[in-house]
């Protein structure tokens, strides 16, 4: 222990030098990811062969990934590519036309979403799905409850157990909500709500949950710099506090390069690359599906 | 001293009003109002059972007639009397001399309905919007068919007479009254209804949230033809004679229409358009046989409470079409407590308001104190 301390001040203290209690807060997840880097790292999800097929449009072939526990991993690609179909199958709103895809050693392939959802595996949309007409905490509600056992008739008779699962789970969404930075909305209704706030609305929701893995499809889309630069920050803050899996798909190369451990990038339906920020910067076929064949020609 | 006035004004409301009305009807049993403020009650089950699945799940069914005459021939044929009975051929011997207490038969009248909604529930629901609606239609005919043709159960198109007349203003609006809170728990203060009204916003998300659609679609169309089946043995009882005639389209885009009218998208809404469906073609009647108004005679306008009826519904579908309430909830207890009010208005607004009358109120204090 006495050895290794002036190194995690080192590589902590370039990161947070800002305040003294960010400092050691900070010093505390190191610790806790050191430690969990102890253990074993087991696979969260496991995607073999995966393909969808729209009639005649191959949107996604023969794709496999492996994703370890707790860890951050990127998909990145052109429009077009694929990205969210893949959520989509994941996640169940799709059934995979081929390939297989297993969650914590189960098999999900074209399983019920409800029941995807229920073992863990939660997701945001591209283009927000949010409950516009219900209020900003009932939103989050529909993500805490996803658990709860308690009956419908509980609630006709106001039985104590349902009163008290109720407390407890409003409880429980008003801390994702302040995690989130939106504590102050909620009694308002979740379409009045400014764009950045819809967005983590939806985080928060699925957060409520206690999600096992998240599926973030898209989740800085139109926002400006400041407010994705908070959500990054915010992201990698729940991801570490909470030991979760995140699969995030993401079109700035900055976050992405700064973020992430693992990098899957994606054109015309495939993986044509996967590897660290080192080794996806440097990578020819990654470089020529974005900026074009010249392009990685010169670089190379 | 606030505390009282909350008190007296509550005594009013739950004790008093009923009271007076009960001993009303109970003097003026069969009278032309009385009958009205029963069908009233009737009305609002059947508005409001229909809001669950119109205006909360999203679905769009117009079968409410189908459940009612299912609902109505149930309790007839569990509470008629025996030589009532001897009328109809195919009856089993064992069922001659049986008959039910009448909340049991209106319970077996909700359960039968229901059981009809499970049955046609599985194949129906998979259809969406405009198809779902054309589906309980067809529901409707083949009901119609059915008591119509099968003499030795329904008594054919002659229908059944001498029901008892157990509808009453006290049990129409008691099995209304727990109906709707039944509802209203369901609906408005659970997970249940949580996840109805997600799943009505936007399906897809509710899905990948944990909702079961199927469940969830299925047990609100049983519920829905649950309280309709309740409302329809209620007519029944009120009426004293059934028979298919009286369970067909019109019967059925009525309760749809007071459904728009009040607004389906709240419980609430159902109870307005019950209200303003079976007052307002009554306080009409008068101008189809002319009326005097300021010392004019006017002619008689025959079919004039229709084609007033209808421009109101075309005027409210072009100018507010989520119906009178919208998607808001009107909450009696509400009226008395501040912390707790979701009702029309928005709750600031709503204190403002009362801020306002409180300064007013105040004011005037003072200004009696100053003199
Ligand atoms: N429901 C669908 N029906 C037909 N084609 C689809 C459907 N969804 C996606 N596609 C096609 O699949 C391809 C990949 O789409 P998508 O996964 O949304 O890309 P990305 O999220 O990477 O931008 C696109 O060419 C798109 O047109
Ligand atoms: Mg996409």
């Amino acid at each position: 222990m006495q050895n290794r301390e002036p190194y995690t001040q080192k590589i902590i203290g370039n990161r947070y030098t800002k305040t003294k209690a960010s400092f050691e807060k900070s010093l505390c997840l190191f610790l806790y990811q050191l430690g969990k880097k102890g253990k074993s790292l087991k696979t969260c999800l496991n995607i073999s062969g995966l393909g969808m097929q729209f009639k005649g449009v191959k949107a996604v072939q023969n794709v496999s990934m492996n994703l370890e526990e707790g860890k951050l991993y990127a998909l990145i690609g052109t429009n077009g590519a694929g990205k969210t179909t893949i959520i989509n199958m994941i996640s169940g709103v799709l059934k995979p036309t081929a390939g297989t895809i297993c969650f914590q050693e189960t098999d999900i392939t074209g399983m019920r979403p409800d029941r995807i959802a229920k073992m863990g595996v939660t997701r945001t949309y591209q283009n927000l799905r949010l409950f516009k007409k219900m209020t900003v905490l009932d939103n989050v509600l529909m993500g805490a409850q996803m658990h709860s056992t308690c009956g419908a008739w509980e609630s006709v008779f106001q039985t104590s157990r349902f009163r008290e699962n109720e407390k407890s789970m409003r409880e429980h969404a008003r801390k994702m909500l302040d995690i989130m930075g939106i504590a102050a909305f909620e009694k308002e209704l979740a379409g009045s709500l400014p764009y950045g706030n819809q967005r983590k609305l939806e985080i928060a929701r699925i957060l409520a949950s206690n999600p096992k893995l998240l599926l973030l499809d898209e989740p800085a889309a139109g926002m400006n710099p400041q407010e994705s630069h908070e959500l990054v920050d915010i992201i990698r803050g729940i991801q570490k506090e909470f030991g979760l899996t995140i699969l995030l798909i993401e079109h700035d190369m900055k976050v992405v390069m700064n973020l992430c451990e693992y990098i899957y990038c994606m054109a015309a339906g495939e993986v044509i690359a996967e590897g660290g920020p080192e080794a996806i910067r440097n990578n020819p076929r990654v470089i020529e599906a974005y900026l074009g064949k010249r392009a990685s020609h010169v670089t190379n | 001293m606030k505390y009282r006035e909350n008190a007296a004004v509550r005594f009013v409301c739950f004790v008093l009003l009923p009271l007076l009305i009960l001993i009303y009807s109970a003097i003026n049993r069969g009278h032309y109002y009385s009958d009205l403020i029963c069908l009233f009650g009737i009305h609002l089950i059947l508005a409001t059972s229909l809001n669950l699945v119109n205006g909360f799940s999203g679905m769009f069914s117009m079968g409410h007639a189908a459940f009612m005459a299912v609902g109505a021939y149930t309790s007839a044929l569990l509470t008629i009397s025996e030589t009532q009975k001897a009328r109809i051929s195919g009856l089993p011997e064992w069922f001659q001399k049986f008959t039910l207490p009448f909340p049991l038969a209106l319970l077996c009248a909700g359960l039968v309905a229901a059981l009809l909604a499970l049955l046609i529930g599985f194949p129906v629901l998979r259809l969406k919007s405009h198809y779902l609606s054309v589906a309980t239609l067809g529901l409707i005919v083949i009901v119609r068919a059915f008591l119509d043709n099968e003499d030795q159960f329904t008594n054919g198109a002659r229908g059944i007479t001498g029901l008892p007349s157990y509808s009453t203003i006290f049990s129409v609006f008691l099995t209304g009254l727990i109906l709707l809170y039944i509802m209203y728990r369901l609906i408005r203060c659970s997970s249940y209804g949580r996840g109805l009204i997600a799943m009505r916003d936007d399906d897809v998300a509710a899905q990948t949230l944990g909702v079961r659609i199927v469940t969830k679609k299925i047990s609100i169309f049983c519920l829905s033809a649950f309280a309709a089946g309740i409302g329809g043995a209620l007519w029944g009882h009120l009426q004293t004679v059934i028979s298919g005639q009286f369970f067909y389209f019109t019967d059925s885009f009525e309760i749809v229409e007071m459904s728009i009218i009040g607004g389906m998208y709240s419980l609430s809404g159902g109870i307005v358009g019950a209200l303003v469906m079976t007052f307002l073609p009554e306080i009409l009647a008068p101008l189809e046989t002319g009326i005097m108004i300021g010392g004019f005679q006017l002619p008689e306008l025959y079919g004039a409470s229709n084609l007033i009826m209808a421009v109101f519904l075309i005027l409210l579908i072009i100018f507010r079409r989520q119906g009178i309430l919208g998607d808001s909830e009107i909450i009696v207890e509400s009226i008395f407590s501040k912390s707790t009010y979701t009702g029309i208005f928005k709750a600031e607004t709503y204190r403002k308001l009362v801020d306002i009358t409180k300064a007013k109120l105040t004011g005037k204090k003072k200004e009696k104190t100053a003199k």
